[in-house]
């Protein structure tokens, strides 16, 4: 008896009852193919657009962070420091993990005086706009990324002595007319003499530096009683904005530590995540909806086949086929169409995110494992939709059965 | 073994277990008043019978034919199959004897529209046990023995009624049954279909195999060797 109704039987007899009705057939895995695109297209564009997001990680908007004086808003509507960094702020965060380069910067009141390269006071000349004058610590270049063109950066020497000593951005150098340093040239704030030591560029994050004049803090102290620095520029490591977040106000202002405002880039991997859950909880809601409606469908057919088919199971009964035999087959036959309905869904689900993403010149990035896994997942769904009818169909009594035809 | 001890080859002294043996056979279908479809019966068919059980309708024939073919459980008494006796034998087992002992054909003729000539006599041969490697051969000559073997892959709607019976005989024998049952097999048949069938049950009890049809029809029952008339639930052999 070890050749009674094998597995080979049970999947031919399967295969054959579902081939003989192709039109059904459609109708019934329509319901899963749904559910499963809709699946597959929700995390294969999940991953894409996570893909997308890791694409244009900015390495420089990631290691970048700033501190600042919170703000508040006075009678007359302008924006006012509650409270200023300390100048040792620099040197503060600069102790802290993760941070690797600090600096501060500030804006220098200079009143109605000019920045010339000449001192000449031609009244003849249209009126021009200075270029900006700002006071910056030693460490300040490094924090903001700058490099140097030509000459040198001051240094905390030049700080403390308050030497007379600025550095110019490039756009600003090409306004003032300086493109070499090693003649010592001068510029002129107001009256005051100020040798440019050097040129720099770069500073991504702070474009400003370029159109401006920048002196070291304590020749802006001594010069324009400069009172406070107004920001504290961070170089950072790769994720440890939400460490130096927490720690750096605490670091500035350890007994009011909320007066310190924070501006840090959220972990790499949070901002992808966020971007996924907001499309997967929706999609992925509908995608279940879509697939428990097509388990419903397969049930329902798969019991609609069953009724129609009392006579052929009564007639198995009769050739020998026990209940169990009987149960499995349609339990196959409802899997079998689910597995189907799995695979035409995940193809569809496949195309529709290449599609999306041709569109969008995006780079297609779906898990080969949620493809294949979605198509088996529908092969589950058809297993489970087939227990009640296969169950109805093992009860069948043979006499009853085999009173009609087949 | 050895030659002290040769093996009993005396075929009259072992007795050979008639194929079926009603013993006290009786069939109530509960209600109220309960229906009595079959009262106490006795009846045996030796291998190489050829019965015929002839009543009107409405006289318990299918009852019979659902006990004699393990499809129901008699209320009281017991049957033998082949000296088996079946009363509280598991339903698995009642599966497997009706798969290996007994073959089916009814008036419907029962074969699957979808499926080839073919594939329907194959049918028979997943749950009998049939070795996978003689399926096919088997089918085929059981075909071949119906005179069906130019039809292997039609499919039974394209056939006459009479060639769709001859399928269903082949698929009942295909499992080399010890006893086929007809019910009312030549039911939907006209005449001259109707004298194929019975002649080829003719040719089937010639190479010794055991028939049991159920029939009203007394052209059909006259073929027979044996014929025992079934009325209210009473069965009375003919002689």
């Amino acid at each position: 008896m070890s050749d009674r109704f094998g597995a080979r039987d049970l999947f031919r007899e399967a295969s054959a009852g579902i081939d003989a009705r192709p039109g059904r057939l459609f109708l019934t895995i329509l319901g899963t193919v749904l559910g499963i695109a809709s699946v597959v297209v929700t995390v294969g564009l999940a991953q894409t657009a996570a893909g997308q997001i890791a694409r244009r990680f900015d390495a420089v908007a990631a290691t970048q962070a700033m501190a600042s004086p919170a703000t508040t808003r006075t009678a007359d509507g302008s924006q006012r420091a509650t409270q200023s960094l300390p100048w040792d702020a620099d040197a503060r965060a600069g102790r802290l993990n993760g941070v690797e380069a600090a600096g501060l910067v500030a804006t220098v009141d200079v009143g109605d005086a000019t920045v010339t390269a000449v001192p000449v006071n031609d009244p003849s000349a249209p009126e021009a706009t200075s270029p900006a004058v700002l006071a910056g610590s030693a460490g300040l270049l490094d924090a903001v990324r700058g490099t140097v063109v030509t000459g040198r950066f001051f240094d905390a020497g030049h700080d403390e002595r308050g030497d007379r000593v600025v550095v110019l951005g490039t756009r600003a150098a090409q306004r003032l007319g300086v493109s070499r340093v090693d003649a010592q040239p001068s510029v002129f704030v107001g009256e005051r003499a100020y040798t440019v030591i050097g040129i720099i560029d770069g500073m991504q994050r702070r474009t400003d530096l370029l159109d401006a004049v920048l002196m070291p803090d304590g020749t802006a102290r001594q010069d324009f009683a400069l009172a406070a620095p107004e920001e504290l520029h961070l170089r950072i490591a790769v994720g440890a904005g939400p460490l130096v977040a927490e720690q750096v106000p605490i670091a500035l202002a350890p007994n009011t530590p909320e007066v310190v405002t924070m501006q840090v880039p959220s972990g790499g991997s949070s901002v992808g995540s966020d971007v996924q859950a907001d499309i997967s909880t929706i999609f992925l809601a509908l995608g279940g909806v879509a697939l428990l409606i097509g388990g419903l469908g397969i049930a329902n057919v798969t019991l609609l086949s069953v009724m129609e088919r009392v006579g052929e199971i009564g007639l198995r009964r009769a050739l020998g086929a026990r209940r169990r035999d009987i149960a499995s087959q349609f339990m196959i036959e409802s899997a079998t169409v689910g597995l189907l309905g799995g695979m035409v869904g995940a193809a569809l689900g496949v195309a529709a995110v290449v599609a999306v993403s041709a569109a969008q010149s995006w780079t297609p990035i779906l898990d080969i494992w949620v493809v294949l896994g979605a198509a088996a997942g529908g092969g589950v769904i058809g297993l489970l939709a087939g227990i009640y009818p296969a169950l109805k169909a093992a009860s069948v009594e043979p006499i009853a059965a085999l009173r009609g035809g087949v | 073994m050895t030659a002290l001890d040769p093996a009993p080859e005396l075929p009259d002294l072992v007795e050979v277990p008639p194929v079926v043996e009603l013993r006290g056979v009786t069939r109530v279908f509960p209600g109220d008043p309960p229906v009595h479809a079959l009262h106490a019966s006795d009846l045996v068919v030796a291998a190489g019978d050829y019965l015929s059980i002839v009543g009107p309708s409405g006289s318990g024939k299918s009852t019979l034919l659902h006990l004699l073919g393990l499809l129901d459980r008699p209320t009281s008494g017991e049957y033998l199959l082949d000296g088996e006796p079946t009363r509280d034998i598991s339903e698995a087992r009642r599966s497997a004897l009706r798969g290996g002992r007994i073959g089916f054909v009814f008036q419907q003729f029962h074969l699957l529209p979808h499926r080839t000539v073919l594939d329907n006599v194959l049918l028979a041969t997943l749950y009998s046990g049939v070795p996978r490697a003689e399926r096919r051969e088997r089918a085929l000559a059981a075909l071949d023995r119906v005179h069906l073997s130019h039809r292997l892959h039609f499919l039974p709607t394209t056939l006459s009624g009479g060639e769709r019976q001859r399928v269903a005989v082949a698929r009942a024998v295909v499992a080399a049954p010890r006893v086929l049952l007809a019910d009312e097999p030549t039911g939907n048949l006209d005449t001259t279909n109707s004298a194929g069938v019975l002649e080829l049950f003719d040719e089937l009890h010639d190479d010794g195999l055991t028939l049991v049809v159920i029939t009203h029809d007394t052209v059909v029952s006259a073929r027979a060797d044996r014929r025992v008339r079934i009325a209210d639930g009473r069965l009375t052999e003919v002689a």
